[in-house]
């Protein structure tokens, strides 16, 4: 990058000194010509005048002949000098101008420029490597929670759409190779501030060579990667990579879990679910009965391999099963678009089908066949482009598997809420019946939107009164801090999902749990609810309200008076 | 040979023995510093300038640096002198003379460093 500038500068040499030569020439030329003033006088230019008349002459402005009118001789050399002088000039701005808009050129000042954005940063940021999809989706959620993120992606048109995008913070990006480390740390990878490394892009190598290099380069730092196979997969595992999420299996994880516990699934949906966004019924994927899945690609095959544990009866279509290699099961072949391929799945006995080929359009084409065929099935669909958002929302499928969504979604929860993502993994191991009961306790507390996610940590910046209240000994308790400071009979709208102390982990902590200095708690709740519970976790006349039940004196002397009336 | 390092070194060189032809004389009296050596030296020590862009090494940057330094000395004395005499037209005073003299001055010990760099430099370069 810095050759670059360098050889622009030896290029502009040649440019420079023909102008310096031919500037020389034309102005001793009319200094050493003799003139005449306007009275007939001999006179001489001087320098000053030479050099303002020659400025404006060789850049054909042309002012006339000053300060007085030129002798023949004079003007004889202007003559000359107008043709060298002007073509110089031409050639010498010319190819000055083409250096500085070199392409190479203005790359390595685009460069350079970011470099000293990302110099700047003074606050905890994440590198996204891959602003596709997934990433467009991630750093608007982020940025949302007012948390930085910075951008690579090797498509200019990606990292201009980044700039028209409508974000609460300033995302610096850039466009570049990420298989370059050197573009990694432009972008801040060894920066003491960046704190993860998230590799999106479309291509499994790509994301692996991005995991090595931060490994390498920055080992304390978090790495999470998108991988589709499971060789990747094993590969960036071997070498310590910190989460590696694969959207298909995620989502066939998915599918089995609300086989198996509906509430389970959709408490884990409401939870992740993006702030203000609607919340949706429960669904039943039918248990038992026979499922056809369409498309035995990466998607079939974790689905597949997912909904046999469940012991379901399967049907595999898939129009080259000699590529894709062959389920131990019944398989058709055949794309599924076509009714003949569908009715020799036996879809009219079928109770659900999978449409999972990595085209939307033959996605669509199936459903609409099979529905035709048997309309009450339950359907899945996978969706593989955002663009198609519209007419896929319009046929209604039951299970939309967006593999850029989950992902995403993943990835925020990963970075947004990490406290989340281990409650969600401790969830897993819970039965139904305790997930329909907190998923109706949700239900009471906020309407009809998703419910806000939010972290407590009991230190002294985040909730200065809980932590001077336990320091002066007085017991604080989760109910004290759950309750509303407006009204201390009342409780806001939140539960406690999980306590963590001493990297101990408590789901749904009892409310006469005692608080010490660095426990952490994770809320869910109402909106307002979050708000007021941070008045309540640094005022300190908002909390002693709460325990004791009177309204501390503030001033210095209701206070004194207050003193005297007890004494 | 290198042509280049011929030109090179031609150009430095020659700035220094303009600028000390223009500097050399009485420091107040204007018949001894002559218009026309001024103007050679500053055009000479603007070729030698550009000559000296694009060198990466951190020689190379020393040399750009005195150079500029140099180019900025002699601007301000070529301001001086036309600002005396076409602006306020008090002519070359005794103090106007020494002023500009002694910014050249300046100038020149900027290329007398040019000039002792690139002697070093051809020094380690035989070795």
């Amino acid at each position: 990058m810095q050759n670059i500038i360098f050889l622009i500068f030896r290029r502009m040499r040649a440019p420079l000194l023909a102008l310096i030569l031919t500037y020389a020439i034309a102005v001793l030329g009319l200094v050493l010509i003799p003139g005449q003033d306007a009275e007939g006088n001999p006179w001489r230019m001087d320098f000053f005048h030479a050099f303002y008349f020659v400025s404006f002459m060789a850049s054909t402005i042309g002012f006339g002949e000053i300060p007085f009118a030129f002798t023949n001789a004079q003007r004889l050399w202007v003559t000359f000098s107008i043709f060298f002088t002007v073509v110089v000039w031409l050639y010498s701005i010319g190819t000055l101008l083409t250096l500085f808009q070199d392409p190479t050129f203005q790359r390595a000042l685009t460069e350079r420029r970011f470099t000293g954005q990302i110099k700047r940063i003074r606050e905890k940021f994440y590198l996204i490597c891959g602003y596709g999809e997934t990433g467009s989706a991630l750093i608007q959620a982020l940025t949302d929670r007012d948390q930085h993120a910075v951008a690579i992606d090797i498509r200019q048109d990606r990292v201009n759409l980044l700039k028209l995008e409508n974000l609460r913070q300033y995302v610096p990006a850039l466009c570049a190779d990420v298989r370059m480390p050197i573009h990694l740390m432009e972008a801040g990878l060894k920066h003491a501030l960046c704190s993860g490394v998230v590799a999106l892009t479309d291509s499994n190598d790509a994301n692996l060579k991005v995991a090595i290099t931060a490994k390498l380069l920055h080992p304390d730092i978090k790495v999470i990667c998108r991988a589709d196979s499971h060789d990747i997969e094993a590969n960036m595992a071997s070498f310590g990579t910190d989460y590696i999420i694969d959207p298909f299996d995620t989502f066939a994880v998915h599918l089995a879990t609300a086989l198996q516990a509906p509430c389970l699934n959709l408490l884990q949906e409401w939870l992740t679910g993006r702030e203000e966004s609607e919340l949706r019924d429960p669904i039943y994927p039918p248990s038992d009965g026979l499922w056809v899945i369409c498309g035995y690609g990466r998607f079939g095959k974790a689905v597949y391999d997912q909904l046999r544990k469940e012991g379901l009866e399967l049907v595999i279509v898939e129009a080259d099963p000699e590529k894709t290699g062959l389920p131990k099961e019944h398989c058709v072949k055949g794309r599924g678009t076509e009714a003949e391929t569908l009715q020799e799945a036996d879809i009219q006995r079928a109770v659900g089908l999978i449409a999972g080929t990595d085209h939307d359009a033959n996605n669509l084409s199936i459903i609409m066949t099979a529905r035709k065929l048997n309309p009450d099935l339950f359907v899945i669909m996978r969706q593989n482009r955002q663009d198609n958002d519209s007419i896929i929302e319009a046929l209604h499928a039951d299970m939309v598997m967006h593999p850029s969504a989950i992902v995403a979604n993943r990835i925020r929860v990963l970075l947004g809420t990490p406290m989340l993502h281990e409650f969600l993994q401790l969830v897993l191991y819970q039965d139904d019946e305790w997930a329909c009961e907190l998923v109706s306790r949700i239900s009471a507390l906020v309407n009809s939107h998703a419910p806000d996610i939010w972290e407590v940590a009991f230190s002294e910046e985040t909730s200065h009164a809980v932590c001077q209240s336990v320091l002066e000994g007085k017991a604080v308790r989760l109910r004290d801090v759950v309750t509303d400071p407006r009204n201390r009979s009342k409780l806001l709208h939140c539960i406690p999902l999980m306590m963590l102390r001493n990297n101990e982990r408590v789901l749904l902590p009892e409310m006469d749990e005692m608080l010490h200095r660095n426990d952490r708690v994770l809320f869910c709740g109402s909106h307002s609810a979050a708000n007021r519970m941070e008045w309540t976790l640094q005022n300190e006349h908002a909390l002693s309200y709460i325990l004791t039940g009177e309204a501390r004196p503030q001033g210095l002397l209701w206070r004194w008076l207050m003193r005297k009336e007890r004494a | 040979m290198n042509p280049e390092k011929v030109l090179f070194g031609f150009f430095i060189v020659l700035a220094l023995t303009l600028n000390f032809g223009f500097f050399v004389g009485d420091l107040d009296n204007p018949d001894h510093h002559h218009v026309y050596e001024l103007f050679a030296v500053i055009v000479v020590n603007l070729v030698a300038t550009v000559l000296k862009f694009g060198d990466r090494t951190q020689m190379g940057a020393v040399l750009l640096a005195t150079s500029l330094v140099a180019l900025l000395q002699l601007f301000a004395a070529a301001l001086v002198w036309t600002v005396a005499e076409q602006v306020t037209t008090t002519g070359l005073t005794p103090v106007v003379t020494a002023s500009i003299v002694s910014l050249s001055g300046g100038a020149m010990l900027a290329n007398v460093v040019s000039v002792v760099l690139l002697v070093i430099e051809t020094v380690m370069l035989r070795r």
